[in-house]
């Protein structure tokens, strides 16, 4: 321990802050090889041109404003990060080459330990930052902008495989593929990111167990953010709004397992949370307004436990296809209800069924979606509440709220 | 001759308060609308709602009420020398025109105050709801020349808009039930523009952005609705409707032995 104490001052003892001044890639090369372990470089502010730059020791680069790495759409990543360690902050990276064999990124980690990539600014890069097999990164306050209009031309905001304990935070992605891609990772925090406008996913995440995201915004993405083959996810307090198109989805569940859904906002989606395979999930608190489908689930959920959320002005609550279902559901709060209160307790007395008979309808028959808001299905719609007949008798609330939990 | 005819309807209309009762209604439900709606699609199908229902449901009534009551008008004019094509189509303009203007004022003032007149779903709504005046009092008229027995044609009336408004709507679910194993699009397309209500429905639904959750279906609407054929489609049935109808009601009256 002493040892180790004695180690970290003699490093921090005679780590040195350097100005340097670089016109290429080239020069900067040169600096950081000239330059100790642990040491900082401070890049003046202007141009530098080039790519394929390699951060080969453990060293804090600070850009100051105004300074940028221009890879002029030639070469391969901007950035190679090839030790532990290593912080980069403030720079600006631009123009990473578009390849259809490489995976170019402003910047590349590969294999690595304790990365930091903070408030830098990244512009017309294919992926942003790539993370490969990294352990207890962090991605801080950096925004990334891309323009493309093809997927296949695109890259990943953040995108990270394999790996554990990354932190990504304050970031705002915008025109990407996906805005943030896990694949393969373990307990990764997302929180405070707003991911816009990306043409696929806001976020994208598949067999990464143990995450969590929260207080995310995603917007105007391609479809919507998906979650996928994995376990004890924890999804707070985001919001998802305007992700609306025929296949898009506010939310995308898809074999998930013991995870947790609370707080968060779902307004103005096609479809607000579509669910397939999920098992042992807790919506909770959630606020669904305006979508068109707020939360779709298939028969082959079960276990899910829905409970006080706000179900307010969607054209359907749920949907399901099957006849009966395996979920919980207690003390939402649906607006379309019309039973009363004589107890007073704040919960109508009536029990509530959500899905209508009409959604069934168009479930089984897509075809008599043209009778949409036609006086024939709000007839069946009425009549089919008053006398239940073919709507699933187990997916019912004993205890719809009289009213919202937020106003 | 015909504008003097006109003229006297016009204000036989004006007399019988109906139009303003018609006119108020239209601004109150349209104001109620916007007040307590929040967004601009659940307004308007709140409104379209109103106007694929009440609109045919007040054309085919006071179409054929109207028609019995100027029986005395319509004969003294028959005395006089005037063609009866232009007796027929004075008393058709007559009512129609007021009643167009009663609903297209009092649905776009209260959306010209709330800044929504130029969107294209209120557009649309506007469009579809003079079609339907049009539709509706061109089939209430021949009801009343065909059937001299006021309650009689009344009930006729009325069965005709339970007829178009509700039970077409079952029978198209009947059809996509029964024959659920076969591609559809084709004939549910041919099946809505058939009937002006339902045409009048899809035209204001692929305004707004429901055909996303028409999935396949709303795709095909859309791309056959959005083209130079489907509108053509649209306008031709809709216009046929109004043609057809008022062409045998004009042969009807001609014919007729008063």
């Amino acid at each position: 321990m002493v040892i180790l104490l004695l180690l970290v001052l003699a490093t921090s003892a005679s780590a040195h802050t350097t100005l340097v001044r670089p016109r290429t890639v080239a020069d900067l090369q040169r600096s950081i090889d000239r330059a100790q372990p642990f040491d900082t470089l401070v890049i003046a502010p202007g141009v530098i041109t080039g790519s394929d730059l390699t951060i080969g020791k453990p060293l804090t680069i600070i850009g100051r404003k105004g300074a940028v790495v221009d890879a002029a759409m030639k070469g391969t990543s901007a950035i190679f990060v090839d030790a532990d360690n290593v912080t980069i902050d403030g720079l600006a990276i631009r123009n990473v080459a578009v390849s259809f064999s490489t995976d170019n990124a402003a910047i590349k980690v590969r294999k690595r330990r304790h990365a930091l990539i903070r408030n830098c600014r990244i512009d017309n890069a294919v992926f942003g930052v790539y993370l490969s097999d990294c352990k207890q990164s962090q991605v801080v306050g950096n925004r990334f902008t891309a323009y493309y209009s093809e997927q296949s031309k695109a890259g990943n905001g953040v995108h990270c495989w394999t790996g554990r304990d990354i932190l990504i935070k304050d970031n705002v992605i915008d025109g990407h593929r996906d805005g943030v891609y896990l694949e393969f990772m373990h307990r990764v925090t997302v929180t405070n990111n707003i991911c816009i406008r990306n043409l696929r996913y806001g976020l994208h995440f598949m067999f990464s167990d143990s995450c969590s995201y929260r207080r995310n915004r995603f917007e105007h993405n391609g479809a919507g953010v998906a979650v996928m083959y994995s376990s004890w996810v924890e999804m707070t307090e985001n919001i998802f709004e305007d992700n609306w198109g025929v296949s898009t989805y506010g939310l995308l569940l898809k074999d998930i397992r013991d995870s947790h859904i609370r707080g968060n906002t779902f307004h103005r989606n096609s479809i607000g949370v579509y669910a397939e395979a999920a098992s042992r999930i807790l919506f909770d608190r959630n606020s669904f307004t305006g979508n068109g489908y707020a939360l779709r689930m298939l028969a082959n959920c079960d276990d899910n436990t829905v409970r006080n959320n706000d179900f307010v002005a969607n054209s359907f609550d749920v949907t399901t296809n099957s006849k009966d279902s395996r979920n919980h559901f207690d003390r939402n709060y649906w607006s379309p209800y019309e039973g009363y209160d004589l107890d007073r307790d704040g919960y109508g007395d009536v029990p509530y069924h959500p899905v209508r008979l009409y959604s069934l309808l168009v479930e089984q028959l897509p075809s008599s979606v043209i009778l949409m808001h036609s006086a024939f299905v709000n007839l069946l719609d009425v009549t089919e509440r008053v006398v239940p007949t073919m709507t699933p008798e187990t997916l019912i609330d004993h205890h719809p709220r009289m009213k919202p939990l937020s106003p | 001759m015909m504008t003097r005819l006109l003229g006297f309807v016009l204000r036989d209309i004006a007399r019988g308060r109906w139009v303003i009762l018609y006119f108020g209604f239209f601004l109150v439900a349209t104001e109620g609308l916007l007040y307590f709606t929040a967004g601009e699609a659940k307004t308007v199908v709140g409104l379209m709602n109103i106007v694929l229902m009440l609109i045919p449901l007040a054309a085919l009534m006071f179409g054929t009420l109207h028609l019995h009551h100027s029986r005395d008008f319509i004969e003294l004019m028959l005395s006089q020398p005037v063609k009866r094509f232009t007796i027929y189509s004075a008393l058709y303009f007559g009512v129609v025109l007021p009643f167009l203007g009663a609903f297209v004022l009092g649905t776009a003032i209260p959306t010209a105050i709330h800044g929504m007149l130029t969107s294209p779903s209120v557009l649309s709504l506007l469009a579809t709801g003079v079609a339907l005046t049009l539709v509706f009092f061109a089939i209430a008229f021949v009801v009343a020349v065909k059937i001299n027995d006021k309650a009689a044609s009344m009930g006729m009336a009325f069965i005709i808009w339970l007829a178009s408004a509700v039970l077409y709507d079952g029978l198209v679910l009947a059809v996509t039930v029964w024959y659920a194993d076969y591609p559809l699009e084709t004939a549910t397309i041919a099946m809505v523009a058939a009937n002006p209500i339902d045409l009048a429905r899809i035209i204001v639904m692929l305004t707004f952005d429901y055909v996303a959750l028409m999935g396949y279906t709303g795709a095909v609407f859309q791309n056959f609705f959005g083209e130079a054929l489907g509108i053509t489609v649209s306008a031709l049935s809709l216009g046929l409707w109004t043609v057809i109808p008022f062409w045998i009601g004009a042969r009807a009256f001609a014919k007729k032995d008063w």
